[in-house]
């Protein structure tokens, strides 16, 4: 079971807790597990979420595994200049 | 550690020295072809109808006396471009941006475009377009568009990240916050309080070279565009699905980029040439003015940042707040969001909130400009803890280095920091010769952090060895600062070849799988990557030809120096075969050698940096002068550390000219009043000192020789430096950017009084 931090504005979805526990063995099966639960994620996802993982920040590597115990936080997708 | 190459135990030859540039001799010589350079048996010149007003609807639009207009090929409004995006909000703002569709939302908007045989014709043919406005009130300033009163410019805008969602719309389409421990214990525990509000003005990247392509779309569906651009698989990918094209069927080639910061990562006319080609069935060319280009491609955001950042007597932050308001223009962003993670990652804060707030206006749509959203946030956190130094009574590094964030710190945005380089560039400032230099009469000093997160990316690379035993490398990365120096010199390096031997090429979007553009810093970080991989695949196929060649197993055989040896007890004795002798025999052993990489670069290392600042002040004119400027930056591990330097010092130069210029200026009739280098003026060469630099190699563990990007966070601490700088030479603490003559001598003047 992963402790997944989310920022302020994906909150609203889960109730305005600051984690979530989700069971998921990578990031894709986070994601698809996070839009199972909570529909209103899938806007978000649409337009991209990062994931970082013990302070990796994997944009697209979805194989990821999620370690147990692992420090995870959702984050917004950065662009760049 | 400047230039320290032992961080990782590697001992490299080729990496960290200073070759020329592949493309110099074409670019001082003129040889070099941008976008404009290009031209296509028979094209069709293009130019676009551009909305006068801010806001409006759009009645009607006719287009009937032009089409009658001898020379005059092909005509379209949005009407030939239908909405494909089959919900994406995102497509549709871009395909909206690209032509309006039943409003124009800022002045300069498209609202149809004509191909004729010449210049000439497509002017007189815009001319005789008739469109029918009904006039709607307009908003250009960030925070009067949040004021109940202000005209809301999208009636699909409910703000997102509330709970629960307005029902009714506004131009706030989006609240988000990061942070955490508890701000209001952490004020109480305080015993110095700074607060302010911040104002930056919207600005542009400046590139010297405007936006052009010429479209070529055939009756069967086949496309060709040449283009400048920091992304031409992206420019690829777009308009073909805004058009209806497979994405096979269209082939970008990029040209030269004469600067792009960020600015060359959107599309916006690109669709318009190429229906106007399709429509015509004649290759078209389209070119901006300058005007167009200030009025119509993406500036950054304009800013509002509310700051408050508290302290203990000995220098300990107990708490940091921030609120910012940014806009996107007058399409739904997520700039202020950026801005929020970016503001207080320097620091080690027990207790911080940042919270964002987007702003649609009536401008033209924000684009990325270097580090987006990070400089704003910078200048209002930097300045205010230069302001709480002073209050203190400390010394502003000090005060920086007793809070800045290190391996183990939570980050402000969330995760906790692996080996990061703040520290040690805030050592580096404070031992620098700069910080002790005397300064003079009406001269003030400053220095400011500054953080961006960097990012890798889809990428792809295919290195060939020709039959002379040289090399080619493809890859599909814009080139924008000096990238093919450094992705030949890693190339060179794992091949053990001289860097004179491997030439690198940008590929066209029909030889390479995608890339993602040149941005977020990622050109050398992951195309390196790429590199890297894809060489030492070429490698084992080297070294499987030379054990064809000895008939010895693949596996007694290794790569040292440019040459496979045997290895091993049951090898045999051969002399070493250089790639140029494996190379002559390639078509006996297998045909041709390449190596291929396909990768997503993720573990892109964060960046930082810190900057010193001198700055002279002309108390009669509020004239100021940068006298003396310092930029200290991590780079993980400089390939080239000429162009590392080079981005240290083009990030200063921008940022200069943001903090003291730089600026969008708007009428009351929601039109830009300077859309030209003469009114909306960037720093020449004589406006600016030398940029001192100091590479700083503090390794990225996520990087095969710990290459962390290096493009952009060198815009971030500009702003917030000079404005200290400012504020010490004035004796006046500065709040608004740009810090242009009139604004300096008003602060001077209210000190005074």
């Amino acid at each position: 079971m992963a402790e997944v931090h989310l920022w302020g504005a994906l909150r609203p979805i889960v109730g305005g807790a600051l984690s979530v526990s989700v069971e998921a063995k990578n990031i894709r099966e986070l994601f698809k597990t996070l839009a199972e639960q909570y529909p209103a994620f899938e806007p978000h996802l649409q337009r991209g979420i990062a994931v970082s993982i013990n302070g990796k920040i994997y944009r697209d590597t979805w194989d990821q595994a999620l370690p147990a115990d692992a420090e995870i936080y959702l984050l917004p997708r950065i662009p760049g200049g | 550690m400047p230039l320290d190459t032992n961080f990782t135990n590697q001992k490299f030859k080729q990496v960290g020295t200073r070759p020329l540039r592949p493309d110099g001799v074409d670019k001082v010589t003129g040889r070099a072809k941008y976008g404009a350079d290009y031209n296509a048996p028979g094209q069709l010149i293009a130019l676009v109808l551009r909305s006068p007003h801010a806001h409006a609807k759009i009645k009607k639009i006719d287009t009937s006396k032009a089409e009658k207009l001898a020379g005059v090929k092909a005509i379209i409004t949005s009407a030939d471009l239908p909405d494909l995006t089959a919900g994406d909000r995102g497509m549709r703002d871009i395909l909206e941006n690209c032509m309006a569709r039943k409003k124009v939302l800022y002045d300069g908007h498209a609202v149809a475009a004509v191909a004729a045989i010449d210049q000439t014709t497509a002017r007189k043919a815009l001319k005789l377009i008739q469109v029918d406005y009904e006039m709607l009130p307009h908003v250009t300033d960030v925070d009067e568009a949040l004021k109940p009163s202000a005209p809301v410019i999208h009636n699909d805008i409910f703000t997102e990240g509330v709970e629960p969602t307005p029902t009714k719309p506004s131009n706030n389409n989006k609240r988000a916050s990061f942070g955490h421990g508890d701000i209001v214990q952490g004020f109480k525990d305080a015993d110095v309080i700074v607060e302010h509000t911040y104002k930056t003005e919207q600005t542009h990247q400046g590139y010297i070279e405007p936006h052009a392509c010429v479209a070529n779309v055939s009756p069967d569906g086949q496309g060709e565009l040449w283009v400048c651009t920091q992304g031409h698989f992206v420019y690829r990918n777009q308009c073909a699905a805004l058009l209806g094209m497979d994405i096979s069927k269209l082939r970008v080639t990029a040209s030269e980029i004469g600067g792009g910061f960020g600015g060359k990562t959107h599309i916006w006319t690109e669709p318009l040439a190429l229906a106007l080609s399709r429509k015509a069935n004649r290759p078209v060319k389209l070119t901006m003015t300058r005007d167009e280009v200030f009025r119509c491609s993406g500036p950054t955001s304009s800013t509002s940042i509310d700051m408050k950042i508290g302290a203990k007597k000995d220098g300990t932050i107990t708490a940091a707040h921030g609120v910012l308001r940014y806009h996107g223009g007058a399409f739904p962003a997520t700039w202020a969001e950026f801005g929020a993670m970016t503001a207080f990652a320097c620091y080690d804060l027990k207790n911080v909130k940042s919270e964002s707030i987007e702003v649609i206006v009536n401008r033209p749509k924000t684009a990325a400009y270097r580090a987006p959203s990070a400089p704003m946030a910078a200048f209002a956190v930097e300045s205010a803890i230069d302001e709480l130094a002073k209050k203190i009574g400390m010394d502003a590094v000090e005060l920086r280095i007793k809070n800045a964030a290190k391996q183990g710190t939570q980050s402000s945005y969330g995760p906790v920091y692996g080996p990061i380089g703040i520290g040690a560039t805030l050592e580096a400032a404070k031992n620098h010769a700069h910080m002790k230099a005397p300064l003079g009469k009406n001269q003030g000093r400053g220095m400011a952090c500054g953080f961006w997160f960097n990012f890798g990316g889809q990428t792809c690379c295919d290195i060939n060895v020709t039959p002379d035993g040289t090399v080619t490398v493809a890859v599909g990365t814009i080139d924008v600062g000096g990238s093919r120096a450094s992705i030949g010199l890693m190339a060179a390096e794992e091949l053990g070849l001289a860097y004179e031997n491997v030439r690198v090429v940008i590929a066209d979007t029909s030889s390479l799988g995608h890339n993602d553009m040149t941005d977020g810093s990622r050109g050398t970080f992951s195309t390196g990557m790429a590199t890297i991989a894809a060489a030492r695949n070429c490698i084992k196929v080297l070294c499987a030809r030379a054990a064809k060649m000895w008939d010895i197993p693949e596996d007694a055989v290794v790569w040292e120096d440019g040459h496979a040896k045997p290895a091993g007890t049951n090898a045999g004795n051969f002399p070493p075969l250089s790639i140029k002798e494996i190379a002559a025999a390639a078509g006996n052993t297998g045909g041709p050698i390449a190596g291929h990489n396909e990768l997503v670069a993720d573990g892109a290392g964060v960046s930082f940096a810190t900057h010193i600042c001198d700055i002279e002040v002309d108390p009669e004119t509020g004239r100021s002068t940068v006298k003396r400027y310092t930029v200290i930056q991590d780079a993980g591990k400089a390939i080239h550390p000429s162009y590392v330097e080079g981005q240290y010092q083009g990030g200063a130069a921008q940022g200069i000219g943001w903090a003291l210029n730089e600026e969008y200026i708007y009428g009351k009739d929601g039109r830009l009043q300077n859309a030209g280098f003469l009114d909306y003026r960037i720093p020449v060469c004589s406006d600016l000192p030398f940029i001192d630099t100091m590479i700083l190699e503090i390794p990225n563990p996520n990087h095969p020789y710990g290459v962390r990007g290096v493009g952009e966070t060198s815009i971030v601490p500009p702003l917030a430096a000079i404005a200290n700088a400012m504020s010490n030479a004035v004796g006046v603490r500065m709040t608004h950017i740009p810090m242009s003559p009139p604004r300096v001598l008003k602060a001077i003047s209210n000190r005074k009084h």
